[in-house]
């Protein structure tokens, strides 16, 4: 089994040998994917950020392994995406078996145009190796390894932390304290927060396996294959040859025999015939959906699965909790700053909340499929499938997993619509993207002429554009071209129009006409003083 | 407000019962339940409304 990819240093920090506990404005635990995007996003804020993680290495397993393209457009801005997506297997297609017969497929990036696909596979050490870079390269990040959360203990505006060190134990206080350390949260226990939902009866073997093999890249998906009788398997390609396999293994299960390297090899004999692979890791587990009942206590604020966990059918994990990151960052750094209140941290809740039940929906839904509770329940799940080569709407039934797409957040931060808008753009989403050629003749995409800031993005239509306080402005036909068409079409764009973009790149407003009144209202509004 | 239909709408209501009799004649009761189940789905897409479907759960339910 493959041992740790990358390890990292622990360094004494001052506040070590500080005689009171340092005040930090912002401390995140954890440097998981969602972690580090939220000190990423936070420091290129210019906001100050202690990172702490209580390991010195990261690479034990693949773990995550789908990124949606929201995520990637996250990474984009933060300045990895593309990194990612060199080194990861871009995929879209989809298929489903029945037995051993093809029953259904499916492409998952129905529309072109945009600079990142909708998935791409790159196990999860990959991605944080390249955010622990990018942190590196951020002057305000200070992140700390083999810093292990001991205590939390809240105070009206802040929060003091203590941690474990190889020299032992220190203090430090934390403005605001962002809990981004996982499905076993020690913030979470500290605070004796309920975390309460459902946990499925059904194991799941994963194996990550290293194999020379031609198939093409795709999700294979298989209910009741003649390998795995009675049971859904599930196959993924990631890069450098590695492929990831997981088998349902059903309620019964023994998790310490099923664990054996004996017994999982002999299972994937089964599978891959006399082909020739390795283990690479293996892991049991069971679906979880639940979720705190609030994601804001105080001046604690929990993200990624340290607030919500899901099944992994469905790549909703890691995609929901860089999402929660981006959401917050923003936020929080216009409260530091003072550019909004503290009731902003409320709309992170509200907004993330929106999409963790969404995303607790979908998998919960996925996991009746793909695990029916009893002889009846699998009587209907076989009966869509036995439909499914005859009837297109059976076919539309089959969930095995619902792939992440970002939430619309249905949230008082937007300005409700008073013009009539058509197009695929949809206010609390994010902005869709399109080819665009910019002033310096460079052929490229909208998303990179939108900065982490808040933008009015208007169209152009002879009138001198006018400057506004506190908004970047991008023009349509002056700093980026619609080279294809294709963004008067997904922003029902027609000249004089203007968008108002929150620094995540959602829309939260748009006019037919600019009206600098309405706009600063609208800015107002989306900084929670509306 | 109602939407499922419980008047007879067949235009021959022993026929439809007996396409359903025919249909099952000869299987075991888990091949009969394998078939009711496909014409459930069959069904209640043809009817493409989740009110009427809804109706019909709780009126089979008895919970109506």
């Amino acid at each position: 089994m493959a041992a740790s990819r990358y390890t990292f240093a622990y360094r004494r920090a001052h506040d070590q040998d500080a005689r009171a506990a340092v005040r930090h404005p912002v401390v995140v635990v954890g440097a998981g994917p969602v972690g580090l995007a939220a000190a990423i996003d936070l420091g290129l804020r210019g906001i100050a950020v202690v990172l702490i993680d209580d390991a010195d290495r990261i690479g034990e397993g693949s773990r995550g392994i789908c990124w949606s393209k929201r995520t990637l457009e996250i990474c984009d801005r933060l300045g990895v995406g593309e990194k990612l997506v060199a080194q990861g297997v871009t995929w879209k297609l989809g298929k489903v078996f029945r037995g051993d017969e093809l029953v259904f497929s499916f492409d998952l990036l129905p529309e072109g145009g945009h600079k990142m696909p909708a998935f791409i596979n790159l196990q999860q050490f990959q991605v944080e190796k390249a955010l622990v870079d990018r942190a590196g390269e951020i002057e305000t990040i200070d992140l700390r390894w083999k810093n292990r959360l001991i205590g939390v203990e809240p105070h009206n505006d802040h929060v003091r932390l203590t941690i474990d060190t190889p020299d032992g134990p220190y203090a430090m206080e934390a403005s605001w304290l962002i809990a981004a350390d996982g499905a076993r949260s020690t913030t979470r226990d500290r605070l004796g927060l309920n975390f309460s939902g459902v946990t499925f009866e059904d194991k799941f073997l994963i194996a990550d396996i290293k194999m020379a093999a031609d198939f093409p890249t795709e999700r294979r998906f298989w209910f009741d294959p003649s390998f795995h009788s009675g049971q859904s398997a599930l196959m993924h390609r990631q890069p450098d040859n590695v492929w990831r396999i997981d088998l349902q293994l059903g309620p019964e299960a023994d998790v310490m025999e099923e664990q054996t390297p004996e017994r999982v090899t002999a299972r994937l004999k089964r599978m891959l015939g006399e082909r020739a692979f390795s283990l690479e890791w293996i892991s049991i587990y069971r679906f979880n959906c639940r979720r705190l009942e609030r994601f804001v206590h105080g001046r604690v604020v929990f993200v990624g699965d340290a607030a919500h966990q899901v099944s992994p059918f469905g790549a909703r994990g890691a995609n929901s909790g860089v999402q929660d990151a981006e959401n917050l960052a923003w936020k929080l750094a216009a409260v530091i700053k003072g550019e909004a209140g503290p009731a902003l941290i409320d709309s992170y809740e509200r907004e993330r909340i929106q999409a963790a039940d969404e995303n607790i929906g979908h998998s919960t839904r996925s996991t009746d499929f793909i695990a029916p509770h009893s002889d009846s329940e699998r009587r209907l799940r076989n009966a869509v499938l036995a439909l499914a080569p005859r009837a297109e709407f059976a076919r539309r039934m089959i969930n095995s997993g619902r792939l992440s797409v970002a939430t619309v957040y249905d949230t008082p931060l937007s300005t409700p619509d008073e013009d009539v808008f058509g197009g695929s753009s949809r206010l609390g989403a994010p902005l869709p993207d399109a080819p665009v050629r910019t002033r310096d003749g460079r052929e490229g995409h909208l998303m990179e002429s939108i900065p982490g800031a808040f933008t009015l993005l208007t169209v152009k239509d002879g009138a001198v554009p006018q400057a506004l306080p506190g908004l970047q402005v991008v023009s349509i036909g002056e700093d980026v071209i619609d080279t294809a068409g294709l963004l008067a079409q997904r922003l029902d764009a027609t000249p004089g129009a203007a968008y108002l973009l929150r620094p995540d790149q959602h829309l939260c407003a748009r006019w037919r006409r600019f009206d600098r009144g309405k706009i600063e209202a609208a800015k107002e509004r989306a900084l929670g003083r509306g | 407000m109602a939407k499922l239909i419980t008047q007879l709408q067949l235009a021959d209501a022993d026929a439809a019962y007996v396409a359903l009799v025919e249909a099952r004649r000869g299987l075991s009761v888990e091949e009969a339940a394998d078939l009711d189940t496909k014409l459930v789905l069959l069904l209640a897409n043809h009817i493409g409304d989740l009110d009427v479907l809804d109706e019909a759960i709780a009126l089979a339910k008895g919970t109506e």
